[in-house]
């Protein structure tokens, strides 16, 4: 599983374990699976894609300005704005 | 000595004022812990977004190309005083530790013939330093419930800041707010907007995140250039919670000092009553008993 952080100014929105996670980058879409390669992006005003398990529904987080971080210990997104 | 209708009037005033201030007292303790989540609760994204400006600032080069919000202007002639104060009093000497702090570092400053603007937000950080320095004034926000901003005021006066800086009005920028410690103690900040403080490459290198593997995209560079606004709006808001917080302790104290004055006022008030009672008791016992024997 991929440890998900969303964080904005105000607090933490989520932080919790998925599977995958498609995050709208500023040159492009990506997702992330558990194990993604360290890894740097800005992201565009988009919507988030949260999907908890393999075969299910994904759930959509707008989020506004900001970057995305992958690390060895999971993928932090820093957005101004979400929800 | 005074009658007993004056004094009487005297503890009935010196009791609602009490009540006052023991209701504000309460009020500042509700907010105050309102004001410390809210500030805890803004932590991680501060501190991440430091850590990574922090680690990129340290691998980019600082180039002709490079933004002057990283490499300044390349002088530090015109400085600009950021001070972050509340808009309200009855808070102790929280605004005016701020203000002092200020007005120190501008003396110096100006010692040294450097020229020293002033952005307040604030109304009472404004009062007390528009006195001494009334010329230096570019603008004054009046922001109101320092507990109600979002990040979103905070960033409206970053990217203020930042087309004040890019009109050439200022080189360096300075912020100056109330760090919470405790209840207690707040103390008064001075802390460097404008160009961004880049840590020493110690500091930087001991995040293990910061490895040479790390893929970016579009690159490092655009990722900082875009993170810096962004950085600057994270300090000002950080400020202002502190300061948020800060205040609510401040004003806390302050009431609770107040309080417990009234109190010994009042106990002070009641046996000068008594006496005064006693006294005029007494008076007219003795004016009986002697009228009685005359009799």
């Amino acid at each position: 599983m991929l440890h998900f952080e969303l964080v904005t100014p105000e607090k933490l929105v989520r932080s919790e374990s998925v599977y995958m996670v498609t995050v709208p980058g500023t040159e492009g879409d990506f997702g992330v699976l558990e194990g993604h390669a360290p890894f740097m992006s800005t992201i565009r005003d988009g919507d988030l894609l949260v999907q908890r398990s393999e075969k299910g529904e994904a759930e959509r987080i707008a989020i506004r300005g900001g970057f995305a971080e992958v690390t060895p210990k999971g993928l932090t997104i820093l957005a101004e704005q979400a929800g | 000595m005074a009658s007993l209708k004056a004094l009487k009037l005297r503890i009935g005033s010196v009791k609602s004022t009490q009540k006052i201030t023991k209701a504000m007292k309460m009020v500042a303790a509700a907010k105050l812990r309102r004001a410390q989540e809210a500030a805890e609760a803004g932590r991680p994204y501060a501190s991440r977004v430091e850590q990574v400006v922090a680690s990129l600032a340290s691998k980019v080069q600082v180039t002709e190309g490079s933004s002057p919000l990283l490499a300044g202007t390349g002088s530090d002639q015109v400085h600009l005083f950021v001070v972050a104060t509340s808009d309200k009093g009855l808070a102790g000497a929280f605004n005016s530790n701020i203000a002092r702090l200020a007005r120190r570092r501008a003396l110096e400053l100006q010692e040294q013939g450097k020229t020293v603007k002033f952005l307040t937000i604030g109304r009472k950080g404004r009062a007390v330093l528009a006195r001494q320095f009334r010329d230096g004034f570019v603008h004054a926000v009046e922001p109101g419930d320092l507990g109600k901003l979002t990040f979103a005021d905070a960033k409206g006066y970053a990217d203020d800041l930042i087309r004040r800086f890019e009109a050439g009005e200022f080189d360096v920028a300075h912020l100056f707010y109330a760090t919470f410690k405790t209840v207690l103690t707040q103390e008064p900040t001075e802390q460097q907007l404008i160009p961004v403080k880049v840590p020493t490459p110690a500091v930087a290198t001991s995040q293990p995140s910061a490895d040479a593997v790390v893929e970016y995209e579009p690159s490092e560079e655009a990722i900082l250039d875009s993170l810096l606004p962004t950085n600057i709006a994270v300090q000002i808001y950080r400020a202002i919670r502190e300061n948020a917080a800060s205040e609510q302790g401040s004003k806390m104290t302050a009431m609770d000092n107040a309080t417990r004055n009234a109190g010994d006022l009042i106990n002070r008030l009641t046996i000068e009553y008594n006496r005064t009672r006693q006294a005029a008791i007494t008076t007219e016992l003795v004016e009986i008993i002697s009228g009685a024997e005359a009799l």
